[in-house]
């Protein structure tokens, strides 16, 4: 179980209890965040659960795969603390982690 | 106008699938698909993804079984409405009105709506005055090369359209090929002859930058671009092409008086009917208590709307159910030999 922080564009917060093995992704869709679209259901194919991640925890997450580098590609707005949160697995070492949502998904 | 048993919207797997299950029981369907090719999100965003859970198929891609379905549903000779979108819709007596941005229009009883998660678009530059310029000075797709003859080209985006078409277009415009990193995403070969073509001087390489603005009235002058770290540079231009991949909108469907939830349209899993009389949805799009988002279960709601579609399209008929093992019936409809 982690908790993590989902920043909408917008500055609204919300924190949620998200068990492990679930994605970040799938965190915020489960319990209506809004901003995460999750387009293709989290199989890495549409860039529309692009969420920039909090600067002090980027580096502590695992690298990217190049699909997912591919497909950020496509997303609204890219920067170097973009990531697709369907490609994060939530497990302990996550608790406290923070996302921000971009202006729009696509 | 043309005139079916059922209109499907959507020739992804589940559209596909679902034109056999109403082939099989004698309907007729037409078929409209936004994309220029049959096979939906499996054509498009992953051909050659090796797929694990399709009944007693082990493994396929994307483009095999896509390719399989329509060997399947070849004996029906359907018709696909390629790179058209429906439109409109309006109910005349016991039949809908359908109508497409092309202005084709077909009249059916039943509506099969299997548009996965809407249609594909392509995806836009998001900077102010890109809308302006849309279809003057900034193009999403190439229609006819020669437009841009001895123009200023700057192409956006690191895939195969970015790559493909900044090597066409640079035997007779001046390109400028812009992109977010310093790899590219599209084929190792084509990055190679960018890369090579660079080198002789006769492509330029911005990497990595996004765009910041675009400066001009009526035309396009020049596109500022900028690095992450803020750094910026003015490129003189007349055209801007950016490929940045197709994004899913559910687009005029939200129009239709269709509940909705979120972007899924939810159905009666006895039937997979709407809340209209005579549209179903099925596949990605639907959702009830339970949804899998999976092609499997997409299948087998097309098999249960196909049978309700019999109903509106064949009101003075009774439906049997048959097997096609043995319906000698079905097998005639699919061209086949029947053994005695």
């Amino acid at each position: 179980m982690a908790k993590i922080t989902y920043i909408e564009h917008n500055k609204k917060s919300h924190d949620i209890e998200v068990s492990n093995g679930l994605t970040v992704m799938e965190g915020a869709v489960q319990n209506n965040i809004p901003d995460i679209d999750a387009d293709c259901g989290g199989s890495c194919a549409c860039a529309t659960c692009h969420v920039y991640v909090d600067e002090k925890w980027f580096d502590k997450l695992p690298n990217k795969e190049s699909a997912e580098e591919d497909m950020l590609d496509m997303a609204y707005e890219p920067n170097k603390f973009s990531r697709l949160s369907c490609q994060l697995t939530v497990s302990d070492a996550l608790d406290g982690l923070v996302v921000k949502m971009p202006l729009k998904q696509g | 106008m043309i005139k079916t048993d059922v209109l499907v919207i959507g020739a992804g797997p589940v559209g596909l699938f679902t034109v056999h299950q109403l082939g099989i029981i004698g309907l007729k369907a037409e078929v409209v698909d936004n994309l220029d090719k049959v096979g939906g999100q499996c054509i498009e965003l992953y051909p050659d993804k090796p797929i694990y859970d399709i009944p007693a198929i082990p493994e396929c891609t994307g483009k095999s079984l896509t390719k399989n379905l329509l060997t399947q549903i070849k004996p029906f000779k359907t018709n696909f409405h390629l790179n058209e979108r429906v439109q409109e819709i309006s109910k005349e007596e016991n039949n809908w009105k359908i109508k497409t941005n092309k202005n084709k229009i077909f009249i059916a009883p039943n509506i099969i709506i299997a548009g996965g998660v809407g249609s594909f678009e392509p995806r836009k530059f998001s900077v102010k005055g890109a809308e302006t310029f849309e279809n003057k000075g900034i193009f999403y797709s190439v229609k006819d090369k020669n437009f841009f003859k001895s123009k200023k080209v700057c192409i956006f985006g690191g895939g195969d359209s970015a790559l493909d078409w900044a090597i066409e277009l640079s035997k007779f415009a001046e390109i400028t090929i812009v992109h977010r990193r310093n790899e590219f995403r599209g084929a190792e070969h084509s990055a190679e002859i960018a890369r090579k073509l660079e080198k002789e001087g006769k492509i330029k390489i911005k990497t990595p930058f996004q765009i910041q603005s675009i400066e001009g009235q009526d035309k396009i002058n020049s596109i500022i671009i900028k690095k992450e770290d803020g750094k910026a540079e003015e490129i003189k231009t007349d055209f801007v092409l950016g490929f940045f991949g197709l994004l899913m909108k559910l687009g005029p469907i939200v129009e239709w008086g269709l509940n909705l939830d979120k972007k899924t349209i939810p159905v009666d899993t006895e039937n997979f009917q709407t809340n209209k009389k005579g549209i179903f949805a099925i596949g990605d799009i639907c959702t009830y208590p339970g949804k899998l988002k999976l092609i499997l279960s997409g299948f087998h709601e097309g098999a249960l709307a196909a049978r309700a579609c019999f109903k509106l399209a064949r009101p003075n008929e009774k439906y049997r159910f048959e097997f096609t093992t043995t319906s000698k019936n079905i097998q005639d409809k699919l061209g086949v030999k029947t053994i005695d």
